[in-house]
């Protein structure tokens, strides 16, 4: 146990000594966390739109007054012809132009219906989309309160409420997403390159010919980062609930746990990396190429799984934080149980066994 | 106590040791002496159990390296060719790891490192990373020393450390070696073989003798004469050209010529230099040391 304890101290030695390490523990996590957080969003915010308006009464400035006071939309200007609308948009600044029709207030009193222009820029196909939806929800919102009472024949008003997420906010998507992701890379990166550092300066070849088992070996390699990394999961939650206001509704405990459950399957994968790879360089390598890029791109942290290739859902089984990602939204977001989450639970444990079962079977206890 | 019987190692197409044999006995200061190439690492790293040998067989104290390897990796000490301790950890807190992977504390073995850990002592602050060179030969063999091992394996300890610490580091083996602990050491220079008690010279996997360094140099019976000129690229030229000589190499600022017949004498190959017109001539007959013993075995071999 002694052996033991003084690997970990020496463990301890090399993270606290290297600012490196140190900014690749803490720095990094946390400037990641509210990178994504901020820049990375779906949501509109002070839009810039301009407005022809070739009625201008009462009911277009109606509408007018509510779409900017919305938050989503800024005015830049009114427009007095429809060839300005090309040259606004030239500009790049506006990206949505509304045009009222002549005697829009008339026609809609005479005959209950008058036409608006919703025109947006679409070189940004998913903001352009967005832009329009709102638009056309605020004006839809608006005709119905304000010519409620006109009765028109059999409306059906859909109402639709987004759960979980009311405010469709696209940071309650990243936070456990980023968290996957950070977890994944501190744990299984740190590991692979603190072993193979000792291959690459030779005191590996001590450690193997003194009498520390490899079980030894391996287990005072992870314990250090298991530590740093429940920190940095606890920090990223803290981050994530009290700075994006992520909600977390279901049980902190369970949560943690679940956590670091995931912790141990990312070192144990880092562990399996570094038996694979003799240089330090190979072990970021591997690491980067093998585990960032498909946490990122397969594990539904982004791009939705449904949406993607068959053979890509078929593989995106494979990536563990597909399975912690889940976990993580309905302990955070919807509130539920270990009831809900076993078989995803399950898989994850499975991996960390199947890991560390071929880590420990490649460590070799010699040089070749 | 150590115990080499044919043994045989290759890397893919190169043959690195090719049917070894030796023993070392309990006390003795072994040396394996040879350039770079030789083998010297792979047969001490599978000494070390860091390495199966492809044939053969090969004891520690009794226990074979490579069914029991890890009751020998608990009583056996080891340098590696490479400065092998953590840079990043000062030479205190790399001296209480190694005591602590041992199972042991460093006041226990104290008596047995103190002679050479009061040399560093001074700068146990110090990271590792940050020591001169000797310092860093100094606090390995500590380090390997630690756990009082019963046979010492060293790999080349004096490669790139000054003559006055590599001097200091024998006089540290003899130590040792007088406190009953077995000393396998490796190195690439011919002056260090004549300090053990016995070598092996090696070269290209094979061992090509084995014997004290004083008989080895008095089995040789060949003559050796040294010479020197004012202009010695040409010297050597001319001798290498003289049919009645055999071999001629550089050794420091004379060369050292192996004539074909053993009667010639230095007389006579200065009148031959001195038809050659070469100034400042300067001819003897010499001793022969180990190194021209091993040149000499090279030749033969090839």
């Amino acid at each position: 146990m002694n052996r033991f304890w003084g690997f970990v101290k020496k463990e301890f030695y090399h993270i606290f000594r290297d600012a490196r390490t140190m900014i690749i523990l803490f720095g990094i996590p946390i400037a990641q966390l509210l990178l994504f957080g901020t820049v990375i969003t779906n949501e509109i915010k002070d839009a810039h739109i301009a407005i022809y308006d070739q009625s201008k009464d009462e009911v277009t400035q109606e509408i007018t007054t509510k779409l900017l006071s919305s938050g989503y939309f800024v005015l830049d200007q009114y427009l007095e012809s429809t060839a300005d609308i090309e040259a606004i948009f030239k500009k790049g600044k506006v990206r949505e132009v509304l045009v009222f029709e002549a005697g829009f207030a008339q026609s809609l009193e005479k005959e209950g219906k008058a036409k608006v222009q919703v025109i947006a820029d679409a070189s940004d196909p998913n903001v352009g989309k967005l832009l329009a939806n709102y638009t056309s929800g605020i004006i839809n919102d608006y005709m119905l309160k304000e010519m409620g009472e006109m009765q028109l024949p059999m409306q059906i008003k859909p109402e639709v409420r987004m759960y979980y997420n009311e405010g469709l906010e696209s940071v309650h998507m990243f936070v456990p997403g980023i968290m996957a992701m950070i977890l994944m890379l501190i744990s299984a990166m740190m590991t692979s390159i603190s072993i193979t550092r000792e291959k690459e300066l030779g005191t590996m070849e001590i450690l193997l010919v003194s009498p520390l088992r490899p079980v030894q070996i391996i287990l005072g390699k992870v314990a250090p980062y298991l530590g740093l990394s429940i920190i940095n999961a606890v920090v990223i939650l803290l981050i994530g609930h009290w700075v994006f206001g992520v909600p977390i509704a279901g049980s902190w405990v369970l949560l943690m746990l679940e956590s670091i459950l995931f912790i141990l399957m990312a070192l144990c994968l880092g562990i399996l990396i570094s038996t694979m790879a003799k240089t330090q360089m190979v072990a970021m390598f591997i690491s980067m190429i093998a585990l960032m890029l498909p946490t990122i791109l397969l594990s539904g942290f982004i791009f939705p799984i449904e949406n993607m290739p068959v053979p890509l859902q078929i593989l995106s089984h494979a990536m563990p934080p597909r399975w912690f990602i889940v976990i993580l939204k309905n302990i955070m977001l919807k509130g539920t149980g270990l009831l809900y989450v076993w078989k995803e639970t399950l898989i994850l444990l499975g991996m960390a066994v199947l890991f560390t079962a071929i880590a420990v079977k490649k460590f070799k206890t010699r040089l070749e | 106590m150590i115990k080499v019987e044919s043994i045989s190692k290759s890397y893919q197409a190169t043959k690195a040791l090719n049917r070894i044999s030796f023993e070392v006995t309990q006390g003795e200061l072994f040396g394996l002496i040879g350039p770079d190439g030789a083998g010297k690492t792979s047969l001490m790293r599978i000494l070390m159990t860091l390495l199966v040998p492809d044939e053969g067989k090969a004891s520690m104290s009794g226990l074979d390296v490579v069914r029991d390897y890890k009751q020998i990796r608990q009583l056996v000490g080891y340098m590696p060719g490479r400065f092998s301790l953590y840079q990043d950890l000062s030479v205190e807190e790399n001296l209480e790891f190694f005591a602590t992977v041992f199972g042991i504390t460093i006041a226990e073995n104290y008596e047995l490192i103190k002679d050479i850990y009061v040399q560093i002592e001074p700068f146990k602050k110090r990271l590792a990373g940050k020591l001169s060179g000797g310092m860093k030969q100094k606090l390995a063999l500590s380090c390997a020393l630690i756990h009082k091992p019963e046979i010492l394996v060293l790999d080349e300890p004096t490669t790139g450390v000054d003559a006055v610490s590599r001097k200091e580091f024998w006089e540290m083996l003899k130590k040792l070696q007088q406190q009953g602990i077995t000393i396998l050491v490796s190195t690439p220079y011919m002056d260090e073989a004549s300090l053990c008690d016995r070598v092996a010279l090696m070269q290209k996997g094979e061992v090509m003798e084995i014997d004290s360094p004083a008989r080895i140099v008095e089995n040789y019976t060949r003559t050796l004469l040294a010479a020197r000129s004012d202009n010695m690229n040409r010297l050597i030229q001319d001798v290498r050209n003289w049919d009645e000589v055999e071999s001629a190499y550089a050794f420091g600022q004379f060369i050292h010529v192996t004539p074909k017949r053993n009667e010639m004498e230095a007389v006579e190959l200065e009148k031959f230099l001195m038809t050659q017109k070469h100034e400042k001539l300067q001819v003897n007959e010499i001793s022969p040391g180990i190194e021209d013993v091993f040149m000499a075995l090279m030749k033969e071999k090839e």
